[in-house]
């Protein structure tokens, strides 16, 4: 079955995003990262040290991912467009995955300032994915702002609570255009999987394989999780209905 | 209302009878919760709930984990100046005492930057005592502006400033803010601090607000364990840091545990603070407050500071002198306090790596 997912134009190898925070050392992050055949990475630019002295995390990633710098630590537009500017100045590409959090107790993203800084880069050539709560209004505006995709939140970062913002996200994957692809808050493979059953474009995690016991294997069981969900979205829907059939149907004396 | 009010309505609460009437099921209960409530706090401080100190750390662990992965943050102290114009009983920088005073120039903080910087380090701690007189704000100007070409962030322990100071600092490039009460016993504070701007409770008290207001990137609070009893220094410092959390809520709060060491003199801690207890404060902290970042300085041995990764804390000072001039210069000189883990960033790091976390030396980029 042919099956191509695409973000901008350009073809995504797997429908599995990881992040390269949280891992207990850069080698079982690469490793990881090897293990998830995952093609988009994201990267905080706060941790990327391109001094002379330290490990460099962008050593650690794959030669064949495309690295996504994200704006990890920005509490407004300006401090994210800032960090996505340095960021190409650095070398670190285009990808630019914003995320604007004011909010340290439940880091939750600030649509509005979002909004305004994805226009803004969008403007200077980024591929902006922004990160957001799931609001349809607020996806509209993303996408008229010019982002290649958006990224709705399943829980807060770092939650591991799953898809609490399912009926949310349902309605973004039925009226936006563009990818949705589900981002922090999964904390398990099955999380991903009903997300990708769902009709989620992808998904991208983080915490949940970065503080596994075994991250490798995790991110392993993560993207298997993903391809299954992926295909059983495309296998049509499932036995499971919405509505129950009646035992006495009302409308049964038409026959 | 300011956190001197609420401190104040706080005070007429008798927090020992709370800690007193805690039960088993109430500390259960707080371990239980996600989302803990005061009462759950106090519980969590209670010498009840030393006995169930396993399960704490066993939920710390994970909530530290999920929160901030296993990584711990290393960063460094600078101390530029030893000059002080106040009287901290316990301090060895105190004005009365008779010891050779020093202020860094321009080229001694160059100097010591580049021993800094070369072991890796890219987060500084910037110290003075409290002396505007020989470190006014300019000078601390010029120094950030100096240490900015070798650190990617900076933070400022320093006499507390107005917000409009704060203000200033923060758009040349200062993230952070280290202030600690020291004592949140006003009876005591009065004690212990007998001369100088430091005496006034209130206006340290308050800094943190400004420098909220301000927009400071982070803000460390603590008390000096020793100085009072350690539990309900702990419970204030708590209240602090959610009220600081509720007000700022784009500002990250920490939590530090400085245990007193005193050095040059006579001046002995009247309440001692058990490695136990400090691990209870600690886990209570980190379920109380499951964002708030943990600092742990070198003024613990490396030993338990080994051992207390997993128990929520989050940054660690590695390679520390105390003494102004002490990276560059070796020479022997007096330090503000002794310092227990004198192992180099590199042993710290190597520590760190074996108990399997990964340290991280750059966690922010000026802007
Ligand atoms: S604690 Fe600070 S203010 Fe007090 S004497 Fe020491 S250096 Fe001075």
């Amino acid at each position: 079955m042919e099956d191509q997912f695409k973000i901008a134009g350009q073809l995504i190898n797997s429908r599995f995003l990881l992040g390269t925070g949280k891992f207990s050392s850069y080698a079982i992050m690469r490793d990881s990262l090897e293990s998830s055949q995952a093609h988009i990475v994201t990267v905080a630019l706060r941790r990327v040290d391109l001094g002379q002295k330290n490990e460099n995390i962008l050593d650690y990633i794959p030669k064949n991912c495309i690295t996504m710098t994200n704006t990890s630590g920005a509490r407004n537009a300006e401090e994210a467009i800032r960090i996505a500017r340095l960021a190409r100045k650095m070398g670190c590409g285009n990808w630019i995955k914003i995320e604007v959090i004011p909010d340290t107790k439940y880091l939750l993203p600030d649509n509005a300032e979002t909004i305004k800084a994805t226009e803004a880069l969008a403007k200077e050539g980024f591929l902006v994915m922004p990160y957001m709560n799931p609001d349809l209004m607020d996806a509209r505006r993303l996408v008229n702002a010019g982002a290649v995709s958006v990224m709705p939140l399943g829980a807060p970062i770092g939650t591991n609570k799953g898809l609490k913002t399912q009926e949310m996200i349902r309605i973004l994957i039925e009226e936006i255009d563009i990818p949705v692809i589900v981002d922090a808050g999964l904390g398990k493979p099955s999380h991903a999987a009903e997300a990708m059953e769902l009709g989620a474009d992808a998904v991208l995690v983080n915490t949940a394989v970065a503080v596994a016991v075994d991250p490798v294997i995790m991110a392993q069981a993560f993207s298997q999780a993903v391809i299954a969900g992926r295909l059983a979205y495309l296998a049509g829907p499932g036995a499971v209905k919405e509505e129950a059939a009646a035992s006495s149907p009302l409308t049964g004396f038409l026959r | 209302m300011s956190f001197y009010e609420e401190y104040q309505k706080y005070k007429e609460i008798d927090i020992d009878d709370v800690f007193a009437r805690v039960t088993e099921n109430d500390v259960l209960r707080a371990i239980n919760k996600e989302s803990l409530e005061v009462n759950d706090f106090a519980a969590l401080l209670s010498v009840q709930a030393g006995d169930l100190l396993e399960r704490v750390a066993q939920k710390a662990n994970e909530v530290t984990r999920r929160k901030f992965g296993k990584v711990i943050h290393l960063y460094a102290p600078l101390y530029l100046s030893s000059h002080c114009e106040n009287e901290c009983v316990y301090c060895g920088f105190r004005s009365s005492r008779v010891m050779e005073r020093k202020t860094l120039v321009p080229e001694e903080i160059e100097k010591e930057a580049e021993v800094i910087s070369k072991t890796g380090i890219r987060h500084i701690l910037i110290l003075t005592g409290e002396s505007r007189k020989n470190t006014p704000l300019s000078y601390i100007v010029d120094s950030v502006k100096i240490l900015s070409k070798y650190f990617s962030t900076i933070s400022i322990e320093i006499y507390p400033l107005t917000e409009q100071e704060y203000k200033e600092l923060v758009s040349i490039g200062v993230d952070g803010l280290v202030l600690y009460q020291e004592a949140y016993n006003e009876e005591l504070y009065k004690k212990y601090h007998v001369r100088g701007l430091k005496r006034d409770f209130e206006y340290r008290l308050l800094s943190p607000e400004r420098a909220g207001s301000a927009k400071m990137r982070t803000i460390s609070i603590g008390a000096l364990l020793g100085l009072a009893e350690g539990r309900k220094e702990i419970f204030f410092t708590g209240l602090q840091a959610a009220y600081l959390l509720r007000k700022y809520s784009e500002t990250e709060i920490s939590v530090s545990f400085p245990r007193l060491k005193p050095q040059g003199g006579t001046f002995t801690a009247p309440y001692n603070i058990s490695d136990k207890e400090l691990v209870q404060f600690m886990l209570a902290i980190r379920l109380f407050l499951p964002g708030a970042g943990i600092n742990i300085s070198t003024r613990e041995s490396s030993q338990l500071r080994s051992n207390l990764i997993g128990l929520g804390v989050t940054r660690m000072s590695a390679g520390s002198i105390t003494v102004v001039g002490g990276y560059a210069n070796k020479q022997k000189g007096d330090g503000q306090f002794t310092i227990s883990d004198k192992n180099s960033v590199e042993e710290t790091k190597n520590m760190i790596i074996s108990k399997g976390y990964q340290p991280v030396m750059k966690d922010w980029q000026t802007l």
